[in-house]
């Protein structure tokens, strides 16, 4: 969905052309074997411009985890595939890619959010932080600490997104009791049901004045 | 190779322009091409067009406009539209004046999507009716005349109001019953002139066209809210929310309510439902019954009864007959106090 990152600006117009010119040249047959709906939809619907629009990329800044980016995005990418797919930074997971399941979470200016529902271009000039940031040298966050301590997973498909959110939860003083902790934790979802011991692991964190972020 | 990379992906978005203007002016321009749309936090915008629903050609973000201040002019509190549902909720104008419209927030989403949706944007979101997102079924607000898919199909979440022949779908917002139930007035630019329009009236009943949800036209911008304080709502007032679980789910069915009593008597009252209507439900009839009355619980039934004497359900959603009356005097009950 989104190219590799090119941090050389200057050769975006002649590249661009290049793509543009190459993906009208394809054949529609290439284009059907291929079969992404999308382009489908986009040939039923003769939008050859549209198409051939798919490489038009914008510039933009971001630092993520502390470290200045320049990317080159198309405006659909959402931060979450930006950060997957361009940074190879898996730590995010794509759950349910609709904002249903929390497993994308991270911080944008401090703030959990959620990465799926995120446009990359929209973040320009944004701090972004995910779960490899949270970790300073090879000491893990306290949150980090607790879920091992606490057993708060099992598969750990979830996790990431619910130390994020965990992270969040304390600094935003909403993990006063376990029940403030259950509400303000119900936007990650955990199908292996680990919710019990991610209470006791944040609940944990809460008390021993918080965490560092 | 790159392209072949790229079509093995999943690419669910067909590629549009993007647009970041800094004046309302330039993003009113923006957005007067006919396939634009503004963009706040996205939260429902890109889920619609992920599941292409809908295909903008372009977006134009105005999160770069300043619209997100909250703060108090005279006897109103004033919103801005990109003030976002996670602040609107802790502000401390809004839980000392407007603690109903704080818990309705609250209610609404998770704090993750809370911290994206703008008030702009919770009122311009659209159904959950499962048969608009799939473009396998007919559904004739995401495709004018081709059919109602829930009317004779699963309809569990659907409306007991105000629905038409063409469309039973529901406003899905929290936020948005509050505001109707507070008499609020949404503030809209155009490039002329700001319009202004009573909340109850912004969102509209489906009738012959559900395709559009609410009276805003093409290209017009909110850019607040208004609404009134009224210190003795601000003292009684309560959001109660039925869902499927406890958190993180939509209204089933729910209701807002505000009390203004004199000893034992309801002074003034506002009351409106949301999950059971296209619009925000103000119970108008229930209201007028209960001003002057006392705060007892024969008086909540009776008005519980009087709100759903023009309730009709579509099978599935029958429980919410029963529901839905029983919410309102709950929500009636705990408030009074008895
Ligand atoms: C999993 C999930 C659960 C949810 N649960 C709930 C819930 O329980 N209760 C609830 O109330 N909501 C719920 N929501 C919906 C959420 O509240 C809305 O998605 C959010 O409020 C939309 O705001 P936004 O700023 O992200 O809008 P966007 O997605 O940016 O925009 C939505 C629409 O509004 C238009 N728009 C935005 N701002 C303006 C403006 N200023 N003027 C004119 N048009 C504008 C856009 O063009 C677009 O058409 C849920 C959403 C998700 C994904
Ligand atoms: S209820 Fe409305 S939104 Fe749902 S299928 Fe029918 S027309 Fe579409
Ligand atoms: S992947 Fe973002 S919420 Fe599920
Ligand atoms: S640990 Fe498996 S989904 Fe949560």
């Amino acid at each position: 969905m989104c190219q590799q990152p090119t941090n050389d600006a200057e050769k975006q117009p002649s590249l661009h052309h290049a793509r543009r010119n190459f993906l009208k040249q394809t054949s529609a047959l290439t284009a059907l074997a291929l079969a992404p709906s999308v382009v489908m939809k986009a040939a039923e619907k003769k939008l050859d411009e549209k198409a051939a629009g798919f490489f038009e990329q914008k510039t933009l800044n971001i630092e993520v985890n502390g470290k200045a980016h320049q990317l080159s995005v198309e405006p659909r990418a959402t931060l979450l595939d930006v950060l997957r797919e361009n940074l190879h930074l898996t730590g995010s997971k794509k759950g349910c890619d609709l904002g249903q399941c929390g497993a994308c979470t991270v911080h944008v200016d401090g703030k959990r959010v959620l990465s799926c529902l995120s446009l990359a271009v929209m973040q320009n000039g944004k701090k972004i932080t995910t779960i490899e940031g949270l970790q300073q040298g090879d000491q893990l966050h306290p949150m980090q600490e607790a879920f091992i301590k606490h057993d708060g997973f099992q598969c750990g498909y979830c996790t990431p997104g619910q130390i994020m959110s965990a992270v969040a939860c304390i600094s935003e003083g909403h993990a006063g009791t376990d029940n403030e902790i259950r509400e303000y934790m119900s936007g990650n979802i955990c199908r292996c049901g680990a919710y019990p011991n991610i209470v006791d692991a944040i609940s944990e964190v809460a008390k021993k004045g918080g965490s560092r972020d | 190779m790159l392209l072949v990379k790229w079509l093995k992906k999943e690419a669910p978005v067909i590629n549009f322009d993007y647009v970041k203007p800094t004046t309302e002016q330039n993003a009113l321009t923006a957005c007067k091409d006919p396939l634009a749309q503004f963009i706040a936090g996205g939260t429902n915008l890109v889920d619609l067009m992920k599941r292409g629903v809908t295909n903008p050609e372009k977006l134009v973000d105005i999160t770069g406009l300043p619209m997100s201040n909250i703060e108090q002019k005279g006897d109103n509190i004033f919103i801005g539209s990109l003030a976002l549902n996670s602040v609107v909720a802790e502000h401390e104008l809004i839980k000392k004046h407007l603690p109903l419209l704080s818990q309705a927030l609250q209610a609404g989403a998770s704090p993750q999507i809370r911290n994206m949706a703008t008030v702009g944007g919770n009122m311009m979101q659209r159904t959950r009716c499962g048969y608009f997102y799939d473009l396998s079924m007919p559904c004739n607000k995401r495709t004018p005349n081709s059919g109602c898919g829930a009317k004779e199909g699963y309809n569990r979440m659907h409306a007991i109001f105000g629905a038409s022949d063409k469309c039973i779908a529901v406003h899905p917002s929290d936020m948005c019953v509050a505001l109707a139930a507070l008499d609020a007035t949404v503030l809209i630019a155009n490039g002329k002139l700001l319009r202004r329009v009573p909340f109850k009236d912004f969102h509209k009943l489906p009738g012959s066209n559900p395709e559009k949800d609410n009276n805003l036209l093409k290209g017009e911008l909110i850019t607040g809210v208004e609404v009134p304080i009224n210190a003795a709502f601000a003292q009684h007032s309560l959001y109660t929310k039925i869902r499927d679980r406890a958190s993180y789910a939509f209204a089933l069915v729910s209701v807002a309510a505000a009390l203004e009593m004199n000893g034992k008597t309801i002074k003034d009252i506002r009351l409106a439902m949301g999950g059971v209507a296209h619009k925000p439900w103000r119970l108008t009839t229930a209201e007028q019954f209960l001003k002057s009355k006392e705060a007892t619980p024969a008086n909540f039934k009776q008005a519980a009864m009087l709100a759903l004497k023009d309730a009709t359900s579509y099978g599935h959603n029958q429980f919410k007959l029963t529901l839905a009356p029983n919410t309102i005097v709950h929500t009636l009950h705990t408030l009074a106090g008895i």
